[in-house]
C-alpha cells in the first residue's frame, strides 16, 4: 500500500489562532485513485486540500508527495507545487492574460519549455475542454463554467502527477455544474489521481473510488461511495447525509 | 515690446523649458525604477528588505524636496564629492536628477503598494500553484496587475515631479523657474506676460498629459 501511495498525510495538525482545524488527519492516496472529501463547512476539508501543495503550511506531522515530504519554502516547493495541479473555487485565472497565455505561462516559464511545443499542447486541452475557440479572449470574457475549465486545462498544461479540486463546481451557477464535472469525471476515468473536494454527491457516487468524510478538523470515516452512501458509519456522516439528501 | 520676440530671451525660455523636459523624463525614469524595486521590497517576506523599503518611503516622503536637492548639492557633491559630469550646469543636472528620482520613488512605490492591494490574493495563490517562485509571481502576475490599477495615480505624481523639477533651479540649473526670474529681472515691465507665458507652458502641457494618463488607465483597467 505505501508503495503506491502516491500523497501520504501522517498525524497532520493545524491550528489557525485556537482552532484546531486539521486534528490528527491521517490519509493517504493511491496513484490512479480519485479521493473525494466531504463534509460540513469548516470541517476544514479545503484546508486539508491546500495542505497537499503547502498552499496552507500545517502546524505538525507530515506530509509525503511521490515519496519525499514536502519542502519547505523555495525552489524545491516551486518544482513540487508544478508537479500538483489546483483548481479553485474562485477559479483564479490570471486576469492580465489571454487564455492561451494563462494556460502556456506554467510550462513556458516554470518549467522552460519550447513556446511553440507549449502552444500545440495548450490548444489541445483547450479543444478537450471545449474552450478551443475561445483562446484568445480575456478570463473576464468568459462564464463562470467556461473559466473553470480553463483552470482545469491550465493546471492539465504542467502534466501533473495528480490534481486537486477546492470546491470547484461552488462558485458556478447551477446550470454551468455539469460542463466542469464532466472534465472532471474523464480525467477521472483516465487514471488521474485526484483529491476533490466537493459538495457534488453525484459526482462522489459516481466518479469516487473512495470518500473521505471529514467533520471538525478529524478525518471521521472513509469508505468506497457506495458503501458510504448507503451505509455511513458515523453519527456525523449520517447527520450530514440526512441534511443533503433529503432534498 | 514683446519680451518673447528677442531671440535672447527666446533661447532663456526654451532652454529653461528644455531641462524641465530631460529632468522630467530621466526622474520619472529613476522614480519609477527605484519605487517599483522599493514596492517589491515592501511585499517580500525577507524583513531586511521590509525593513529597508518602509525607511526610505517615511524617510523621503516626509522630507521636503527643497532640503533633499540643498542635500544632493551640499552633502553629495561638495562634501563627499560626487562628480556626475566635469561640465558644471549637467553635474548640477544630474544631482537634481537624484534628488527627484529618490524623493518622487517613495510616492511611486506607495501607489504601486496600494496597486498590489486591488490584486486578489488568488491571482497569487495561483502563481505559486502552478510553481511560480515568489519572484516570477510577483513580476509577472501581481506587478503587471498592480501597475495598470495605479496608471492615474501614478500619472498625478510625474506631473508633481514636472512641477517638482523647478526646485533643482535652487542649486544653479537654468531651468524655467530661473529663467523665468532671469527674464523677470532685466524685463520688469512685462511681468505679468513673463509669468502667464511661463505658467501657461505648464498647463499646456500638463493637463492634456493628465487626460491622457486617465484614458490610459481605463485602456489598460485589467476587467475582472
Amino acid at each position: 500500500m505505501s508503495d503506491e501511495a502516491l500523497i501520504v498525510l501522517e498525524n497532520v495538525n493545524k491550528w489557525f489562532g485556537p482552532l484546531h482545524v486539521l486534528d490528527d488527519v491521517n490519509m493517504s492516496v493511491a496513484r490512479g485513485e480519485v479521493v473525494v472529501v466531504i463534509g460540513p463547512s469548516g470541517s476544514g476539508k479545503s484546508t486539508l486540500c491546500r495542505a497537499i501543495n503547502r498552499l496552507e503550511p500545517i502546524s505538525s506531522g507530515t506530509i509525503t508527495f511521490d515519496g519525499k515530504p514536502l519542502p519547505e519554502e523555495g525552489k524545491s516547493l516551486a518544482r513540487l507545487r508544478s508537479e500538483v495541479g489546483m483548481v479553485f473555487q474562485s477559479f483564479n485565472l490570471f486576469a492580465h492574460k489571454t487564455i492561451l497565455q494563462n494556460v502556456m505561462l506554467g510550462p513556458v516559464k516554470v518549467r522552460k519549455e519550447k513556446p511553440v511545443e507549449v502552444r500545440e499542447r495548450a490548444m489541445a486541452l483547450l479543444d478537450r475542454v471545449g474552450i478551443g475557440n475561445q483562446a484568445e479572449k480575456f478570463p473576464a470574457q468568459l462564464s463562470g463554467g467556461q473559466q473553470q475549465r480553463v483552470a482545469i486545462a491550465r493546471a492539465l498544461a504542467m502534466q501533473p502527477k495528480a490534481m486537486l479540486f477546492d470546491e470547484p463546481t461552488s462558485a458556478l451557477d447551477p446550470e454551468m455544474v455539469g460542463e466542469v464535472l464532466d472534465v472532471m469525471t474523464s480525467l477521472a476515468r483516465e487514471g488521474m489521481t485526484m483529491v476533490v473536494v466537493t459538495h457534488e454527491m453525484g459526482f462522489a457516487r459516481h466518479a469516487a473510488n473512495r470518500v473521505v468524510f471529514m467533520a471538525d478538523g478529524q478525518l471521521v470515516e472513509e469508505a468506497p461511495p457506495t458503501e458510504f452512501f448507503a451505509n455511513p458509519k458515523s453519527d456525523r456522516a449520517k447527520d450530514f447525509l440526512s441534511k443533503i439528501l433529503t432534498h | 515690446m514683446d519680451v518673447f520676440s528677442d531671440a535672447d530671451n527666446l533661447d532663456v525660455y526654451v532652454t529653461g523649458f528644455l531641462w524641465i523636459l530631460k529632468l522630467t523624463l530621466v526622474g520619472t525614469l529613476g522614480a519609477v525604477v527605484i519605487g517599483t524595486l522599493l514596492a517589491a521590497f515592501r511585499v517580500s517576506p525577507i524583513p531586511v528588505l521590509r525593513g529597508f523599503g518602509a525607511a526610505w518611503v517615511n524617510i523621503f516622503r516626509n522630507t521636503p524636496l527643497t532640503l533633499i536637492v540643498f542635500f544632493c548639492y551640499f552633502g553629495l557633491y561638495s562634501t563627499l564629492g560626487v562628480v556626475f559630469s566635469d561640465d558644471l550646469e549637467l553635474n548640477n543636472f544630474w544631482l537634481g536628477v537624484v534628488g527627484l528620482a529618490v524623493y518622487t520613488a517613495a510616492f511611486v512605490c506607495e501607489a504601486i503598494r496600494s496597486g498590489i492591494n486591488t490584486v486578489p490574493p488568488g491571482q497569487a495563490e495561483a502563481a505559486r500553484a502552478i510553481g511560480m517562485t515568489f519572484r516570477q509571481t510577483l513580476t509577472m502576475i501581481v506587478l503587471p496587475q498592480a501597475g495598470r490599477a495605479v496608471i492615474a495615480p501614478l500619472g498625478s505624481i510625474l506631473i508633481a515631479l514636472c512641477k517638482n523639477a523647478t526646485i533643482i533651479g535652487t542649486i544653479g540649473l537654468m531651468e524655467s523657474s530661473n529663467a523665468m526670474k532671469e527674464l523677470i529681472n532685466s524685463n520688469g515691465q512685462a511681468v505679468f506676460q513673463i509669468f502667464f507665458v511661463f505658467a501657461g507652458t505648464f498647463a499646456v502641457v500638463l493637463i492634456p498629459t493628465g487626460y491622457g494618463f486617465g484614458w490610459l488607465a481605463n485602456k489598460m483597467a485589467v476587467k475582472r
